[in-house]
């Protein structure tokens, strides 16, 4: 009750706070003194109240008062605590605030890092950064209050869906919203560097590590959670194409190609315009996945609630946004300011255009297969959906180019190389990945050219990077690691896509089915109750040829507030494969039906990402020690 | 002069963008199933909520053309706006409003009908909401139009709009 109270009040008196801030700026714009303190103190109050809000917020969720609207939407007093916690930004109105502590926390921190950074660079950085929080206070206060009062007060929540709970979900909406909103900064920075003539190599340096912070959070939010998705769906998969998934997925092709890009710019000064425009978008294509995603125009397992007035006021804000950005480029950006710097076809610079150009292809595929759905169905009222085929059709063949360029690209020199450097061992090692790659394409039986030539291709980026790690002048190593993380990554997930396989039967207690090279024999049944569910657990056994058998132990999980049933695959991992048994209750039967998976190298795209991740860190390491 | 057309393309593209993405918003997101339709009703037995006398769905449905059978709960606050447009539909002595209150206090259910009106020739409750899964419901408010023959022959997920009490009053003709 009185934490909700104060969530809400203090949820104004920031928006007072940042109201505040755009006079005190502009005044401290036109004078000659330096930057003013009182923005860094006002800032910090804009930070800090939100900061109770949110804290109220959790406070009522974890106290289970359900006068609060938001709480009694989505919590439960029998939930464990953890989730009790994680319920406050499992919802619409809670996610939004944390979107809002972010921001402010990130123009603060902002604020604080940037002081070797031109006075009014940094106030109009601050400028526009406000005008988009203003713009989210007014979105949450308006159409999403998560301090909404209920009365007569409910005596018993709704529940949080049962699917979301789940530590790996619990922690990845907050780690990929940091990304999102990382890229905020770097959309304020690079309009404000465009007004102010500042696109340089210092700006370069200093924007650098903003995005290489969201680049890090974005990654890591991917990763979690297709890591849920992988134990919690239940479909045996990391990866879906579903519109949620690549709403996150847009942004973060978009930043990676802004990473490489921004490297020229602080090497060369040349691309200055097309950082800027990667800045500017990577941004746009967070906001419009927000809108996607909470305005319900999507049809996907992650819709939240389906209200048109928050879609059509997300919707303005992105299109203002857009065209402010789209007017300060074109009035403020001048192409001439540079010296024309002349590029040569066998360089550093080119490898990077070309990585661009197919980050921007990808992108553009998945852009298209997410929102035309949308512009179908409203130009013909047709109803269709995009699946996995469409995405693999159009990216797996231009996987291969990518890969050959990211194994030859990071080894050239800037402005210029000489052919004759290309030397026998990389000829040796193309030789051997495309023999390694034909063994393997003949074990499968199948001899598919495209499957070959990209294994190949993933096999000679793999070398490469490897080969890397053990030559004497090792230079650049955070970018080594990552291009050998992704090289693992797709090398994995190739060879898991073609080496899986799966069995789907029905079965009741007693019975064993035999298939190809192992058996399943479902031996028992457990009924067992937990705080609040009740769940099955029934017991397996697969055994092999040899003899070697091992337990599986799916669970079916029962709750009760609100009611659904959610099926726990049991996994086993090692480091060759994953064996996923998942079962699912046939209607008015004593049978089971049963899903079991042997997947090879599963692990093996986690920690590949968690290379590309490492590197990503120690990247931003490197930068901090070397200042 | 070039940039010039630029903008004004890009500009062109954008709003084309906006009016595309604004229509798609007014669009019904909401998937609904096809095969719901022309479901047979299930069978249950519920209470009446005033007279606490146990009923069953076959005494309930019987001697109308069309029912049109309301799930809602007095702490639901979209229902609470839906109110008036039931209250309306009432009016059409055709048919036959049947209220399901859905998980919902018994006190509080009653007061909310005597400040709001009562729009229901029958009011039974769903104590512990068993009776809407069976029916295939989604949430509150939720309406169902059910003919003669006991199928369910449209629903209406969440509350009943301008266009759903269009829809519903051409149904009944």
């Amino acid at each position: 009750m009185l934490a909700s109270q104060i969530g809400y009040y203090s949820l104004i008196l920031g928006l007072i706070f940042s109201v505040l801030i755009i006079p005190i700026s502009v005044k401290n714009f036109n004078n000659n003194k330096s930057i003013d303190t009182r923005i860094f103190s006002i800032s910090f109050f804009q930070f800090f109240f939100v900061m109770v809000s949110f804290l109220g917020l959790i406070f009522s969720f974890v106290n289970s008062d359900f006068s609060n609207e938001t709480v009694f939407n989505n919590s439960h007093t029998t939930k464990p605590l953890f989730y009790k916690i994680s319920g406050t930004w499992g919802n619409h109105e809670g996610s939004l605030l944390l979107w809002l502590l972010v921001l402010t926390l990130f123009i603060f921190l902002f604020l604080i890092k940037s002081s070797k950074q031109p006075k009014k660079y940094r106030i109009l950085t601050l400028f526009f950064q406000q005008i988009i929080i203003i713009g989210f206070f007014l979105f949450l206060l308006k159409t999403s209050n998560p301090f909404n009062h209920l009365f007569p007060i409910p005596k018993e929540g709704l529940g949080l869906n049962p699917i979301l709970q789940d530590p790996a979900l619990a922690i990845h909406p907050p780690i990929l919203y940091l990304g999102y909103v990382g890229s905020s900064i770097i959309f304020s920075a690079s309009l404000a560097a465009v007004t102010q003539n500042y696109i340089s190599k210092a700006w370069a340096k200093h924007i650098k590590v903003w995005i290489l912070v969201s680049w890090f959070f974005l990654t890591l939010g991917i990763m979690l959670g297709s890591i849920w998705a992988y134990y919690e769906l239940g479909w045996g998969g990391f990866w879906f194409w579903d519109p949620v998934e690549n709403v996150s997925l847009m942004p973060w092709l978009c930043l990676t190609a802004l990473l490489h890009c921004i490297m020229v710019l602080e090497k060369r000064l040349s691309f200055t315009s097309w950082a800027v425009i990667l800045s500017i978008v990577t941004f746009i294509l967070s906001l419009s996945g927000t809108f996607l995603v909470r305005s319900g125009i999507l049809n996907s397992v992650h819709t939240f609630a389906n209200d048109p007035e928050r879609g059509i006021f997300i919707l303005i804000f992105l299109f203002v946004l857009i065209f402010i950005s789209l007017i300060i480029f074109f009035v403020f950006h001048k192409e001439n300011n540079q010296k024309n710097v002349k590029i040569y076809w066998l360089s550093k610079e080119t490898s990077i255009l070309v990585n661009n150009w197919f980050l921007m292809y990808f992108l553009s595929v998945v852009l298209i297969g997410t929102v035309y759905p949308i512009f179908l169905e409203v130009l013909s009222s047709e109803k269709i959906s995009v699946g996995p085929p469409f995405y693999h059709k159009l990216i797996i063949p231009f996987l291969i180019p990518f890969l050959l360029f990211m194994s030859i690209g990071p080894n050239l020199n800037w402005i210029k190389s000489k052919i004759k450097k290309v030397r026998i061992e990389i000829i040796i090692l193309f030789v051997i990945s495309l023999l390694v790659s034909f063994f393997i394409s003949r074990k499968i039986g199948s001899v598919n050219l495209t499957n070959i030539v990209l294994i190949s291709a993933a096999f000679y980026l793999f070398f490469i990077t490897a080969k890397d790690f053990f030559s004497k002048k090792l230079k650049n190593y955070p970018q080594k690691i990552s291009h050998f993380g992704f090289s693992l990554l797709i090398l994995s997930i190739l060879l898991n896509s073609i080496f899986s396989s799966e069995v789907i039967t029905n079965l009741k207690v007693g019975e064993k089915f035999s298939f190809k090279e192992e058996s399943i024999t479902f031996e028992s049944i457990e009924n067992t109750e937990s705080k609040n569910y009740r769940s099955i657990i029934g017991h397996f056994k697969i055994e092999d040829k040899q003899k070697n058998s091992i337990q599986l132990k799916p669970e079916l999980r029962i709750y009760d507030q609100p009611f659904t049933i959610t099926s726990e695959a049991d996994i086993k991992t090692t480091l060759y494969y994953d064996k996923f048994l998942v079962m699912n209750l046939v209607k008015g039967n004593e049978y089971f039906n049963v899903r079991y998976q042997f997947k090879p190298f599963m692990i093996w795209i986690w920690i590949s990402t968690l290379l590309l991740i490492i590197g990503g860190i120690f990247s931003l390491f490197k930068r901090t020690y070397e200042k | 002069m070039k940039n010039k057309i630029l903008l004004f393309t890009i500009v062109l593209f954008f709003i084309f963008c906006f009016v595309i993405l604004f229509k798609g918003l007014n669009n019904s997101n909401i998937y609904v199933p096809k095969t719901i339709s022309e479901k047979t009703l299930v069978n249950f037995n519920s209470k009446d909520l005033f007279s606490e006398i146990e009923i069953s769905s076959d005494q309930i449905f019987v001697g109308n053309e069309f029912y049109i059978l309301n799930i809602w709960s007095s702490w639901c606050s979209p229902c609470r706006d839906e109110h008036p447009k039931l209250m309306q539909l009432s009016k059409n002595s055709s048919v036959k409003l049947i209220g399901l209150n859905y998980k919902d206090n018994p006190k509080n259910a009653k007061k909310f009908i005597d400040i709001l009106g009562n729009p229901y020739s029958m009011i039974i409750i769903d104590e512990n909401g068993t009776i809407s899964i069976e029916l295939g419901a989604y949430g509150v408010p939720e309406t169902f139009i059910i003919n003669k023959d006991k199928k369910i022959i449209k629903k209406f997920i969440g509350p009943l709009s301008e266009e759903s009490i269009k829809e519903i009053n051409l149904i009944l003709k």
